[in-house]
C-alpha cells in the first residue's frame, strides 16, 4: 500500500517539520539576546543579564536540536530525492553551498564563544558574537528561503537536455516569491520567540517568581509582538497576492474556489468535497475573496476546475491556510490586549497570565500550518512547472525508507517530549534561583546610562 | 579564468580537504565522547567541557563535505547515499542523539544527566563506528558479498578506534592529572589497535580489491603506496614511545599525542584517496562524468574563494579563544 514515493514525502515531510520548529525560534531568539545584551551594556542593570543567561540556555538548547536535525535534513536529498538533484542540481547545489559557506560555519563558531566565552573574551567580543550568531541564523533563512522560494516560482534558468542550467543567478535568488517570503518567516520567527518568551516568563510568574527578570522579559516580548502581528498580517496578504499571481492553483485551493467565478466570497469555514468538487457547510462573506485578491468587487478567481490533475490536494491546503489565519488573529488579539494592560497597570491577573502560558507554542502551530499552505500547495509539483514530485523519488526498497522512517519519528517523538520538559524544568528552577547579588550591582555604577535605566526598571512595583 | 577541466578536480581537492578535516575535528570530539566514562562524574564533566565550545562547528565541516558532494557530483551523491541508505540514517541519528545529549545533560535533574551521559556516548560510537562502516563499503565499491561486510565492520571497528585515539590526544592536550593520566592510558590502548588496524588495511585491501591493487603496484603510486605505511608505522612508533613517558616534566609535549595522530590521519586518508583517484563512486563513476555544470561550479567557487579565509580565521580565533587547559564549562 505503502510504496516508495508516499514514504519518501511522509519522511521529508516529518523530517522539515521537526525540523522547522527549531530554527524558527533561533532565528529571532538571536536578536532577541542581542538586544537584552546591548540593554546590559547600555544601563549596565544586572537584570538584563539574567534574562540574557536564562534565554541563552533556551538558545543552546534549541539551537542543538535545530543543528542536528538539520544535518538528517541535508541528507535527505541525495537519498530520498535523487531526481531533485539530478534536474535542478545546478540551481539548489550552489544555493545549499552558499548557505553552508556563509552561514552555518558562522552562526556554529560564534555560538562557542557565545555560550562559553562571556570570561575569556571582552565585553564587546562577546556582544559581537552574539550579534554573528543571529546574522548567521538569518543568513541560513536567506539561502534556504531563495531556494524554497525559487522551487515555487522559478525563473533565471533553461533547459538543456532535460536539465536545468542557470542563466541568471540575480534572477534566481531574487525570483518573484522570494522578498515576500524572506519577510514572512522573518516575522513568524519574531512572533514564534515572542509569544515563547512571554509564555514561560508568564509561566515563571505564575510559579510565584517575583524577581524583576521574568516580568521585564515578558514585557518586552509582549510589546515586539503586539508591533510584529500587524506587519505580519500585511506581509501575509502581500504574499497572497503574489501567490494569485504566480501560482493560481494554489489560491484556488487555499479559497475553496472549484468554478472560475466573479465576485468569489471569502469562505470563513466549509468543508472541500475533491471528489463531487463541491464545498459542504460554506459560511461565507459575499464577494470579499474577490475583493481582497483582485482590489475589486467583481474580480475574476480561477477555480480548481480549471486545473483538474494538476492542481494540489485541496482539503489539506484549505484547512491549514484556516489555521494559520486563525492563530494569526488569535496573537493579535492577546497581544494588544495584554499590551494595553500593561501600558495601564503594570502588573497582570493570573488568567492573563495562564493565556500566555496557553499561547507559548502558537507560532509552531501557525508556522507550520503555513508551510503545509506552502509546500502542499505546489503540489503535484516539485519545482513549479519544471518537475513533478512523483519524478524526483529514489527507487530504493520500500522497507528501508519505512526503516529509516520509524527510526526517524521515535527519535524526535523522544525530543520533543525531553524539549518541552526541559524548558519548563528551566523555567521552574529560574524561580529558586536568588535575587541578584551586590557584586552583579557593582557593573551598573560603572555604566554611564546608570541612573536613566535605573529609574526605568525599578518604577515597577513587584507582582504578587 | 579557470577552465572547465580544472573544476572537477579543484572540488575534488576541496571535497578531500572538508573529510580530512572533518575527521580530525569532529574525529576527536566523536572520540571524547567514546571515551566517556560513566563511572566518575567529575572526569565526563571536563571531558564534555573540552569539546563544549567547538563540536558544533566540528561537525559543520560533515554538512560542507556532504555539501560539496551534493554541488559538484550530484549523481554521485545520489548513488553513494543510495548505496549507503541504512547506514548513512543510523549515523545521523547517532548524531543527533549525541548533539542533544550534550546539551540536554546540562540542564535536567542529576538522575537524568547520568541517562543523557549515556545517551552521548552510546551516539558517539553510533556514529563513528557508522561512518567506518559507510568507508569500507565506499572502499569496497558497495559490494554486498560476505567479505565485503566483514571488511566493512572491520573499517566501523578501525574508525571507532582511531577516533578514540585522536579524542585521547585532545584529552592529553587539554586536562590535568588524573584525567590525564587516563587518557594517557587510552591512548596506548587505542594505539595499539590503530597499529593492527591499519596494518590488516594495508594487507586485506590490496588482496581483495583489484582496483586498488592494480594502482599500488604500479608506478609512480607504488612510491605512495610504499612511503604511506612506512610513515605511519614511523609515527605510531615515536608516539609509542611519547606515551611511555608522558607526561613530562612541566606539561610540555602535551600536545605531541594530538599531532602526531593528527599526520597519521592525512596519510592514511591520502593513501586513501590516490589509491581511488580520479573516482568518486569506485570502479563507477569519475569526478569528470559526475561534475555538475560549469558556470554552477564557478559561481559556487568564487563565494568559496572568498569566505574561506573568513571561516578559518574566525576558526583559528575561537581556539584561541579557549586556548589552553579546560576549565569548567558554565554559560557565563
Ligand atoms: C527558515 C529557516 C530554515 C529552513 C526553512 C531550513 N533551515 Fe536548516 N537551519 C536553519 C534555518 C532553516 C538555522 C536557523 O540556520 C539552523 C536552525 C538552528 C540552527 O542551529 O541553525 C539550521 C540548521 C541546519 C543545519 C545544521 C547547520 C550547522 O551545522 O550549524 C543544516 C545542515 C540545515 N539546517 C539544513 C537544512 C535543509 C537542507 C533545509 C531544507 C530542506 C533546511 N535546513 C530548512
Ligand atoms: C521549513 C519549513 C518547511 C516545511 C514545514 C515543509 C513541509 C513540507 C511538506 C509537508 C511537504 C510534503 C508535501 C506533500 O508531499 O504533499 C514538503 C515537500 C517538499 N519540500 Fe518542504 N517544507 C519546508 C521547507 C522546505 C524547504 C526550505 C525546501 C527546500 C529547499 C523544501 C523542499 C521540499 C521538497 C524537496 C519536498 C518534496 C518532498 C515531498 O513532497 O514530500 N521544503 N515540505
Ligand atoms: C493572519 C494573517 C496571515 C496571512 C494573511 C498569511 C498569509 C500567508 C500566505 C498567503 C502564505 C502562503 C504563501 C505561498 O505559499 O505562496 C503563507 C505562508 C506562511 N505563513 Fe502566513 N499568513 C498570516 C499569518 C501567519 C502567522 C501569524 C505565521 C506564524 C507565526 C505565519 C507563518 C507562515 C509561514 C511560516 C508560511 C510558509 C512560508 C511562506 O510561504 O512564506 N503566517 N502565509
Amino acid at each position: 500500500m505503502l510504496d516508495v514515493f508516499m514514504l519518501s514525502r511522509m519522511q521529508f515531510a516529518a523530517n522539515i517539520s521537526f525540523h522547522i520548529l527549531f530554527p524558527t525560534i533561533t532565528i529571532a531568539l538571536g536578536w532577541f539576546l542581542f538586544y537584552f545584551k546591548l540593554r546590559f551594556n547600555l544601563s549596565g542593570h544586572p537584570v538584563w543579564m539574567r534574562i540574557y543567561r536564562f534565554w541563552v540556555k533556551v538558545f543552546a538548547l534549541t539551537f542543538a536540536l535545530g543543528v542536528v536535525s538539520g544535518i538528517t535534513m541535508s541528507f535527505q536529498f541525495g537519498t530520498n530525492w535523487p531526481g531533485f538533484m539530478e534536474k535542478v542540481g545546478n540551481i539548489a547545489g550552489p544555493l545549499l553551498g552558499y548557505e553552508v559557506l556563509t552561514a552555518f560555519f558562522l552562526e556554529a563558531t560564534f555560538l562557542g564563544i557565545m555560550l562559553f566565552g562571556f570570561n575569556r573574551v571582552p565585553n564587546w567580543v562577546h556582544t559581537t558574537a552574539t550579534l554573528l550568531v543571529s546574522v548567521g541564523t538569518t543568513l541560513s533563512a536567506f539561502w534556504i528561503l531563495v531556494l524554497n522560494s525559487w522551487m515555487q516560482t522559478p525563473v533565471g534558468f533553461e533547459l538543456r537536455d532535460g536539465v536545468v542550467h542557470a542563466t541568471d543567478w540575480m534572477a534566481i535568488i531574487f525570483n518573484p516569491s522570494f522578498p515576500y517570503r524572506f519577510v514572512h518567516v522573518l516575522l513568524a520567527s519574531g512572533l514564534t520567540a515572542a509569544f515563547l518568551i512571554a509564555g514561560i516568563s508568564a509561566y515563571r510568574l505564575l510559579r510565584g517568581d517575583n524577581k524583576q527578570a521574568p516580568f521585564l522579559a515578558l514585557k518586552t516580548a509582549v510589546y515586539v509582538a503586539a508591533t510584529l502581528i500587524p506587519l505580519q498580517i500585511i506581509a501575509g496578504d502581500l504574499h497572497g497576492l503574489n501567490t494569485f499571481e504566480h501560482q493560481p492553483a494554489k489560491v484556488a485551493a487555499m479559497e475553496g474556489v472549484w468554478e472560475t467565478k466573479k465576485g468569489v466570497p471569502l469562505l470563513l469555514f466549509a468543508i472541500p468535497d475533491e471528489e463531487n468538487r463541491t464545498n459542504h457547510f460554506e459560511i461565507a462573506i459575499p464577494k470579499l475573496a474577490s475583493l481582497i485578491l483582485t482590489h475589486e468587487l467583481d474580480g475574476e478567481i480561477k477555480g480548481l476546475n480549471d486545473f483538474e490533475g494538476e492542481h494540489p490536494p485541496v482539503g489539506a491546503v484549505f484547512y491549514s491556510f484556516r489555521i494559520m489565519l486563525g492563530v494569526g488573529m488569535l496573537m493579535l488579539l492577546t497581544a494588544w490586549f495584554v499590551s494595553a494592560k500593561l501600558l495601564r497597570k503594570q502588573t497582570l491577573q493570573k488568567n492573563i497570565l495562564w493565556g500566555l502560558v496557553g499561547m507559548t507554542f502558537s507560532g509552531w502551530i501557525a508556522t507550520l500550518a503555513g508551510w503545509y499552505v506552502t509546500e502542499i500547495g505546489r503540489q503535484p509539483y516539485l519545482v513549479s512547472g519544471v518537475l513533478k514530485t512523483s519524478e524526483a523519488v529514489t527507487d530504493i526498497a520500500p522497507g528501508n525508507v519505512l526503516f529509516s522512517l520509524i527510526l526517524y519519528l521515535s527519535v524526535y517523538g523522544v525530543l520533543l517530549i525531553a524539549y518541552l520538559r526541559t524548558l519548563f524544568l528551566m523555567a521552574r528552577r529560574a524561580v529558586e534561583i536568588e535575587e541578584i547579588q551586590p557584586a552583579e550591582r557593582k557593573t551598573q555604577k560603572n555604566s554611564p546610562f546608570y541612573s536613566m535605566a535605573h529609574h526605568s526598571i525599578n518604577n515597577r512595583e513587584v507582582n504578587p | 579564468m579557470i577552465p572547465d577541466t580544472y573544476l572537477p578536480i579543484i572540488f575534488a581537492g576541496l571535497m578531500a580537504l572538508s573529510v580530512i578535516v572533518y575527521a580530525i575535528l569532529d574525529g576527536y570530539d566523536l572520540g571524547v565522547g567514546i571515551l566517556l566514562p560513566l563511572d566518575n562524574d567529575q572526569h565526563s564533566d571536563k571531558m564534555i567541557a573540552s569539546i563544549g565550545p567547538f563540536w558544533d562547528a566540528n561537525e559543520t565541516w560533515l554538512v560542507l563535505a556532504v555539501g560539496l558532494l551534493l554541488i559538484a557530483f550530484p549523481s554521485a551523491h545520489n548513488v553513494i547515499l543510495k548505496e549507503l541508505y541504512i547506514p548513512s540514517a543510523i549515523m545521523l541519528v547517532g548524531l543527533i542523539l549525541r548533539g542533544v545529549a550534550f546539551d540536554f545533560r546540562a540542564k535536567v535533574a542529576q538522575t537524568d544527566k547520568h541517562r543523557w551521559n549515556q545517551v552521548f556516548k552510546a551516539g558517539s560510537i553510533i556514529a563513528s563506528a557508522s561512518q567506518g562502516y559507510m568507508l569500507g563499503c565506499f572502499v569496497m565499491g558497495f559490494e554486498s558479498s560476505s567479505y565485503a561486510i566483514a571488511f566493512s565492520l572491520l573499517s566501523a571497528l578501525g574508525v571507532t578506534c582511531a577516533y578514540a585515539l585522536i579524542g585521547s590526544g585532545w584529552l592529553i592536550l587539554k586536562t590535568t592529572e588524573d584525567l590525564q593520566l587516563r587518557a594517557i592510558a587510552w591512548a596506548k590502548l587505542t594505539g595499539k589497535i590503530s597499529f593492527i588496524g591499519i596494518l590488516a588495511v594495508c594487507i586485506v585491501n590490496p588482496l581483495i580489491n583489484p582496483l586498488v591493487y592494480e594502482r599500488w603496484i604500479s608506478a609512480p603510486f607504488i612510491y605512495f603506496a610504499a612511503i604511506i605505511p612506512i610513515a605511519s608505522f614511523a609515527l605510531l612508533l615515536a608516539g609509542h614511545f611519547i606515551l611511555k613517558r608522558l607526561p613530562f616534566e612541566g606539561d610540555k609535549g602535551c600536545w605531541l599525542p594530538f599531532f602526531i595522530t593528527l599526520f597519521l590521519f592525512v596519510l592514511c586518508f591520502s593513501g586513501l584517496a590516490f589509491s581511488f583517484y580520479p573516482y568518486v563512486v569506485p570502479g563507477q563513476l569519475t569526478i569528470f562524468e559526475a561534475a555538475s555544470a560549469p558556470e554552477s561550479l564557478r559561481f559556487i567557487l568564487y563565494g568559496a574563494v572568498f569566505v574561506l579565509p573568513f571561516i578559518l580565521a574566525y576558526t583559528m580565533f575561537s581556539y584561541r579563544v579557549f586556548w589552553g587547559k579546560t576549565k569548567d564549562l558554565n554559560y557565563y
